[in-house]
């Protein structure tokens, strides 16, 4: 039942709304509006109710396994919610001056700083709302890096087949021209591929490391040197930053901007699809193009550095700073966890993840890469099972619902057939990754004996298989009873 | 370990199913020679208590001033059960639906909110949400000139009285894929966008036209006029409108004759806190014929095998992860969360209760601009305005407003920064959350202000007409 349908018209919550003249009559009429809008007339407790029952239908970190391959599902700590949520930081106008808020200002500056230290990066701006925006600022900031040297022929990004379609969207968005460059079969980009590839034209390549095949681009080195000497830029995709925290820095690896996602690795909340945080960082010959506002601290007083003091600054992404309530969740996570917790995310990430996968590859499942260490994630493939018993990867996460576990990551990265991505992510005990291999074994067990279980599943959701055809062919958006 | 649950013995049978000695081992196919040292910069770390009080101390420092800045940001009462349901772990530490079956909450949630947003600005469709109003603007500039059949143009008209921050956000977004946006001055007395610095572009091919309502000095705009001109030059009509406004004044949906084609604004009034700038939300709208060249997330209510219904991700075939570099756009995560606290409040309120803030809002800022205007201070502007309105100062500004600085009060935006033209000029808000004591503490602290500077042997002096 939707909230319109518990509409009755005249049905208030009068204590929620302001006592004021019924009209005005200041504003000529030929302004205003002259019906009201069809919103939802309900009392303060039927509305209380319906969002608590609708959070019921929901699976997520607090109620369940959530092993979301590139996603990084790790618990979210309550103190970074309520901290971040203090009286003093929500009331802050975000062009209150710096005098007004020198509290939020030093969280941040502090942030900046250990984030450069994590990454090895030169300098770092915050401002970026999510990854895909920390991914238009990078490759807006190689854009305009060429432009300021002069260099018009570079308008095209290399990007992996494997990479997040982020990406190559991103890449158009900046106006580029995007090609593709193959992965080899031990999952590494395939560098003859790369050496053909770079030229004059190349601006610079976008890359995961680790890839989201799971493994480690152990050739970094190397494709580093191939790009820079074509005069391109490197790009890090900082998707899965988790993995090497604290082990490896991209900037060690060669990279020229990064971008970090503070929803994964700094465990602040996906929130059912936001809000991010995608923070980037640089080396020395990119940050004048950072975006803006920075944070600067001149030993006194925090401030904001703006267009003025960075005039070849790419500009500004949204009308203030970003999502500094995000920002304020990251910045608390990574004091709670100081220098010594950095590095263990990575290694108990890795630790699971590495552990998962060997039981499940003992349990008799396939994996994509065999040979390979995983990184903190992982690919099973399902092709036998698919050909064999006619079930698919689909048909495996529909069915992890049933035994209460979110499914992996299906039929991503693309390469891989009938894929599951899965990231354990470091917070997860040991006899949770022990009860997701169970129900692992009982599902292949299922779709050997009775595969329309897998077909039909989920069977203990609010919904079954949902027709998406229906939905995007009599497109529904919105509650319409007049039509 | 903060928020590793590993035991000593699970660390060790771990290792031994995997078949290595430690877990250093495990990153063995990282080359030695860029393994990193030790995070210098990065402190120790904090007990829960110790990280509490340090946040405590700087959250205090930073004050609950009385604050009268609006400029795109705007304090208003957030009912009680709103945050208190959006931070229910269910909504907070879910992942976007991608799952549907498992994601029915989230997802019919948005499907309410796009109800809502359509119902609010009179148009057919809505997407999940975008980054922010302005990240928002450039989208619609985008989405605009995929959709201009009729154009060929990637010329946009951008009112000088939009908000500034959007004209630059929007400037950095879209100006690498060739697209040119032409400012267009604000008549200068009603700090509105007059129909003749629009006559100017006539007979133009221009893509289209940008209308914010009511604008960043908070005037009004004849928004009929405007939007009919665009259309008969070709032009589509992307509105940039305040959510909390909508519900008293023309939705965007019933402008001219045939309504604004693209939607946008900043959802932060509907629930979000003000929060130094973010995370808030942008919202965007559109007709019918345009959805799918919408960027974002959209649902749709479907049926289950079953024929029960149910709500999904739909139309997804615009996006990033499907399309790659043919997508609408590149955006992935989007301001969930903050969608979550605006559907829950605007079910609080309703149509009358955003309507009640709205009126509420104009009355107090109507009522603050009556009490400071006097000799030295006047209204800028002649035009209606919604609940936002400029007023000029004949003495220098900035040294009227330090003194109230000093008294915890945020007397407004200074327009000089981005209007060299309006120095000595302030654009000053009362939303519903000012009492008739707000006002007057404000009023007096001015008072005595410009008192001090005007007596007699006050080295400020009134410039000269």
């Amino acid at each position: 039942m939707l909230i319109f349908e518990h509409s009755r018209p005249g049905r208030r919550a009068p204590s929620l709304a302001p006592a004021t003249a019924a009209a005005v009559d200041d504003i000529p009429a030929e302004f205003l509006r002259d019906q009201p809008p069809a919103l939802p007339e309900v009392s303060e407790m039927q509305t209380v109710r319906h969002y608590t029952r609708l959070s019921q239908k929901n699976f997520s970190i607090d109620t369940q396994f959530y092993p979301l391959g590139s996603c990084t599902m790790k618990y979210n700590p309550r103190a970074c919610n309520s901290l971040a949520m203090l009286p003093g930081f929500l009331a802050r106008h975000p062009l209150a001056p710096a005098s007004a808020g020198q509290g939020v200002l030093a969280c941040l500056y502090e942030l900046q700083e250990m984030l450069k230290d994590i990454t090895g990066m030169q300098a770092v701006s915050l401002t970026p709302a999510a990854g895909a925006q920390g991914e238009f600022a990078g490759v807006a900031m190689i854009r305009a890096y060429h432009l300021a040297r002069d260099d018009q022929a570079r308008n095209e990004i290399l990007v992996p087949d494997a990479a997040h379609g982020t990406n190559p969207a991103t890449a158009t968005m900046c106006g580029y021209q995007v090609k593709e460059i193959p992965t080899d079969k031990q999952g590494d980009v395939d560098i003859e591929a790369l050496r053909a590839a770079v030229g004059p034209q190349t601006a610079g390549i976008m890359l995961t490391n680790p890839s989201t095949l799971g493994v480690f681009e152990r050739r970094i080195k190397e494709i580093a040197q191939i790009v820079h000497q074509a005069g391109g830029l490197l790009y890090y995709d900082g998707a899965n930053l988790n993995a090497i925290l604290g082990k490896v820095r991209p900037g060690d690896m060669g990279f020229d901007v990064i971008h970090m996602n503070l929803h994964k690795t700094f465990s602040t909340p996906h929130g059912g699809g936001g809000p991010g945080a995608g923070p980037v960082g640089v080396s020395n010959r990119l940050e004048p193009f950072l975006p803006v506002p920075l944070v600067a601290y001149d030993g006194d007083e925090y401030r904001w550095i703006t267009q003025q003091e960075r005039p070849q600054s790419i500009g500004r992404l949204s009308a203030f700073m970003g999502n500094v309530g995000v920002l304020l969740r990251a910045y608390v996570y990574a004091r709670l966890l100081g220098r010594e917790g950095m590095h263990r995310v990575a290694e108990f990430a890795t630790l699971n993840a590495n552990y998962l996968m060997k039981r499940l590859q003992a349990a008799g499942f396939d994996l994509a890469y065999p040979q390979r260490r995983a990184t903190h994630e992982f690919i099973v493939t399902l092709k036998r099972q698919a050909k064999q018993q006619g079930v698919t990867a689909m048909d495996f996460a529909k069915r992890l619902l049933d035994f209460g576990y979110h499914a992996p990551t299906t039929y991503f990265p693309l390469l891989v057939p009938e894929c599951l991505l899965i990231e354990p992510t470091e917070t997860e005990a040991r006899e949770e990754l022990d009860g997701f291999v169970e129900a692992m074994c009982q599902i292949q067990q299922e779709a050997q004996s009775h595969p329309e279980l897998l077909h039909e599943a989920p069977h203990t959701q609010p919904v079954r298989r949902l027709d998406e055809v229906r939905a995007a062919r009599e497109l529904d958006v919105r509650w319409n009873p007049g039509a | 370990m903060p928020f590793v649950p590993h035991t000593e013995q699970d660390i060790r049978e771990m290792l031994a199913v995997i078949g290595v000695e430690s877990i250093e081992d495990l990153f063995d196919e990282i080359p030695p020679e860029l393994r990193c040292g030790k995070l210098a910069k990065v402190p120790a770390g904090l007990s829960e208590q110790a990280v509490t009080r340090l946040m405590s101390r700087r959250a205090a420092a930073d004050g609950e001033p009385l604050c009268f800045i609006g400029a795109g940001a705007y304090e208003h009462h957030i009912p009680a059960a709103v945050w208190q349901i959006v931070t229910r772990g269910e909504f907070y530490s879910a992942y976007t639906p991608y799952q549907a079956e498992a994601s029915q909450g989230t997802l019919q949630l948005i499907y309410e909110f796009q109800s809502m947003m359509t119902a609010l600005m009179a148009m057919d469709v809505a997407n999940a949400s975008l980054y922010d109003g302005a990240s928002a603007l450039a989208e619609g500039i985008l989405m605009a000139v995929r959709s201009n059949r009729k154009s060929k143009s990637q010329r946009i008209l951008l009112p000088r009285n939009a908000h500034p921050a959007y004209r630059s956000t929007a400037q950095a977004i879209v100006s690498s894929q060739n697209i040119e946006l032409i400012e267009v001055a604000y008549d200068e007395a009603g700090g509105h966008t007059a129909l003749e610095s629009l006559a100017a572009h006539d007979g133009e091919d221009i893509a289209a036209v940008v209308i914010q309502q009511p604008n960043f000095f908070g005037v009004l705009e004849e928004v009929d006029s405007i939007t009919d001109w665009a259309h008969s030059n070709g032009a589509l009509v992307i509105a940039v409108v305040n959510p909390v406004a909508m519900a008293l004044l023309k939705p965007p949906g019933r402008w001219g004759a045939a309504g604004a084609d693209i939607v946008v604004g900043e959802g932060q009034p509907l629930g979000v806190p003000l929060s130094s700038g973010g995370p808030y939300f942008g919202f965007m709208c559109a007709r019918q014929q345009f959805v799918r060249q919408m960027p974002g997330r959209i649902v749709g209510r479907t049926v289950d095998r079953d024929g029960r219904v149910g709500y999904t991700l739909t139309l997804q075939a615009r996006e990033q992860h499907i399309r790659r570099s043919k997508a609408t756009s590149n955006i992935c995560t989007n301001q969930g969360l903050l969608v979550t606290a605006a559907t829950i409040h605007t079910a609080l309120l309703g149509g009358e209760g955003l309507r009640r803030v709205a009126l509420a809002s104009h009355a107090n800022t109507r009522a603050l601009v009556d009490r400071l205007c006097s000799e030295h201070l006047q209204p800028r502007f002649n035009r209606p305005f919604f609940h936002e309105a400029v007023i000029s100062s004949a003495l220098p500004l900035p040294r009227l407003l330090r003194p109230l600085y000093a008294h915890n009060l945020q007397p407004g935006y200074e327009l000089e920064q981005d209007y060299p033209e309006l120095a000595d000029c302030l654009l000053v808000c009362a939303t519903e959350t000012k009492t008739e004591e707000d006002l007057d503490l404000y009023q007096g602290h001015m008072a005595r202000v410009i008192e001090k500077q005007t007596t007699a042997g006050c080295p400020v002096q009134p410039k000269m007409a």
